[in-house]
């Protein structure tokens, strides 16, 4: 039972951590919800006015916003599809038993710990280029006309980069997750005549689910502000058919240097990201109490 | 009880397995030996998996051109520090909810998770004119204390998992047998703690030098970390495959190492705890 005294420790010892993180949070939100109001734009000083809602107006009614809206929902949508139902084979394979498993998990992260901007560029290069690129020389040795990645279908290309870096993280998360199932009711199973499928639709996949929303909410969190890889492939385009609600509001800001227009940006990009976060929140929340 | 496994199985599922993992593998390979080649030799086709001359060139010429180690020692201040002074913060803070926790406890630890919900783009622009007010563009200082307040609710949640592992019996025990305060933090606690605290530490320094929005945004020639120094290479003049990989593998290789020794402890931090 923790006494007054510790008590009033305990809450100097968090006092630090909470205060200046309470600050991180607050002001500078509270300013870009203050921004959104103004029209404010660094290009023309001295011309700042409060015109309410008009940024609001401007930015939801502008088709470029629907746009990136829809490149946002599939860039997530398409890396969260590949990332977890290869997340789901890959864990169940590397669950079994052979030969060097220790040292195919270990190939199997390693992309996770390469930083955004090296996988796009060598990715986008090395690997996408229509003429000297790898997938190029495959192509053309089954003799099939290669892809121009970046041209024909730049917002798959950045998918694809994107989903190998978080494939590893699906798999980790999940493979811990599988790896916690207990033998016993497997075997249990085994010997009840269940085949390799109901096995894994009836038991392996109900024990999954909970690792897999973790892996889908925390995943969508980042992926919503996926910004590096489209910024050293694409630079949003071509047209705006990579830019997403984070590219967006960068090239608001720090290209034309609208601030009223990019904060109320940021403040419904931070209204999409709050509508996942209270999902995710809510299911941490719950294992903390067990 | 393990069940017995056919051999066949075990090679078949070898096999797949390592098919799998070289196919996963296979572009830092690919960056790897690439960076070893000459530029002509880097976009040859058919390409040179390994029959090439082998040089050094491409890592000589990163350094010289560019001060590659001027950025590479940005990065290490920038994510090293940042680290440190978030677990200075969070030691402190997660010890006190683990060992004295309150009604509360649980609400701030909720509250601190939902501040990294918050999308970094929400508060580019005020941060980026504090910053610019400030003097704070395109300096280390800037970006560790950016990176700080990012990674701290990570810390604090991973430290808060493992101290609550540590027995609340120990410290009983302990101060039974006549401890004092300062005692048991130093001879029961901190061993205990420590192999949780180097985890925590490990995974903030990789979280933080991959960290590629505000690294981006925040800095330019000066304060650069490698993450924004490789961002360069995406408008190159002339031939630069061999030079991206020579620069790419040394930006990387420190990190991978890093991830290999820390990868136990990367689900339970990346889930908050969630899954184990």
């Amino acid at each position: 039972m923790a006494t007054l005294q510790t008590r009033a420790t305990a809450r100097i010892m968090m006092s630090p951590a909470v205060i200046l993180l309470f600050l991180w949070m607050i002001v500078p939100l509270v300013m870009t919800l203050y921004f959104s109001f103004l029209r404010y734009n660094l290009l023309m000083p001295g011309t700042e006015e409060y015109i309410g809602f008009l940024n609001y107006q401007y930015f939801l009614t502008d088709p470029a916003f629907f746009t990136a809206l829809a490149n946002t929902l599939i860039l997530v949508g398409g890396t969260l599809l590949i990332t977890v139902i290869g997340g789901i084979l890959l864990a169940l394979v590397l669950d079994q038993p052979f030969f060097g498993q220790g040292i195919v998990r270990l190939l199997v992260i390693a992309p996770f710990f390469v930083m955004p901007t090296v996988s796009a560029l060598v990715w986008k290069n090395m690997l996408m280029h229509p003429v000297n690129g790898l997938f190029a020389w495959i192509a053309r040795l089954f003799g099939f006309q290669p892809i121009d990645w970046f041209a024909q279908m730049p917002l798959f290309s950045i998918i694809l980069i994107v989903a190998w870096q978080w494939l590893p993280f699906a798999t980790l998360i999940l493979l811990t997750a599988l790896q916690s199932l207990d033998g016993e009711q497997k075997e249990a199973a085994e010997m009840d005549g269940a085949g390799a499928i109901s096995r894994f639709i009836y038991l392996v996949l109900p024990h999954l689910s909970r690792a897999i929303t973790v892996v889908i909410l925390i995943q969508t969190i980042f992926l919503l502000s996926v910004f590096a890889e489209i910024l050293v492939t694409t630079n949003g385009g071509p047209g705006i058919q990579t830019t997403n609600i984070t590219y967006l509001i960068y090239m608001q800001a720090l290209l034309q240097f609208d601030v009223g227009g990019a904060s109320a940006g940021g403040i419904v990009a931070v209204v999409l990201a709050n509508i996942v976060a209270f999902f995710l929140i809510r299911l941490i929340g719950k294992n903390l109490e067990r | 009880m393990a069940r017995a496994t056919t051999t066949r199985s075990k090679v078949i599922f070898t096999v797949i397995g390592w098919t799998i993992g070289f196919l996963i593998f296979f572009p830092i390979l690919w960056t790897f030996l690439t960076s070893f080649k000459s530029e002509g030799a880097a976009v040859a086709t058919p390409p040179q998996f390994l029959f090439f001359d082998w040089t050094l060139e491409n890592y000589r010429e990163v350094q010289s051109r560019s001060d590659y180690f001027k950025h590479f020692t940005n990065s290490v201040v920038i994510s090293v520090g940042s680290t440190l002074i978030g677990l200075a913060l969070a030691i402190p803070a997660a010890w006190a909810m683990a060992f004295s926790p309150t009604k509360r406890t649980k609400d701030i630890l909720m509250w601190m998770l939902s501040t990294k919900m918050m999308p970094a783009v929400g508060v580019l622009v005020p941060l980026y004119l504090i910053f610019r007010d400030w003097g704070l563009l395109d300096t280390r200082l800037g970006l560790v204390a950016v990176l700080t307040m990012i990674n701290l609710p990570i810390i604090v949640w991973m430290l808060y998992t493992y101290f609550k592992e540590i027995p609340g019996e120990i410290l009983e025990a302990a101060r039974m047998d006549g401890a004092s305060l300062m005692k048991e933090i130093v001879y029961v606690l901190t061993p205990m703690a420590v192999p949780g605290i180097a985890s925590t530490m490990l995974l903030n320094i990789i979280l933080a030098w991959n960290e590629a929005f505000w690294t981006l945004n925040l800095t330019a020639a000066n304060a650069a970390p490698l993450t924004a120094f490789i961002a360069s290479y995406s408008s190159p003049e002339g031939l630069f495959w061999a030079k991206l990989s020579a620069a790419s593998t040394m930006a990387i290789a420190p990190i991978l190492i890093m991830g290999w020794f820390s990868q136990k402890q990367l689900v339970r931090g990346l889930t908050f705890g969630a899954v184990k």
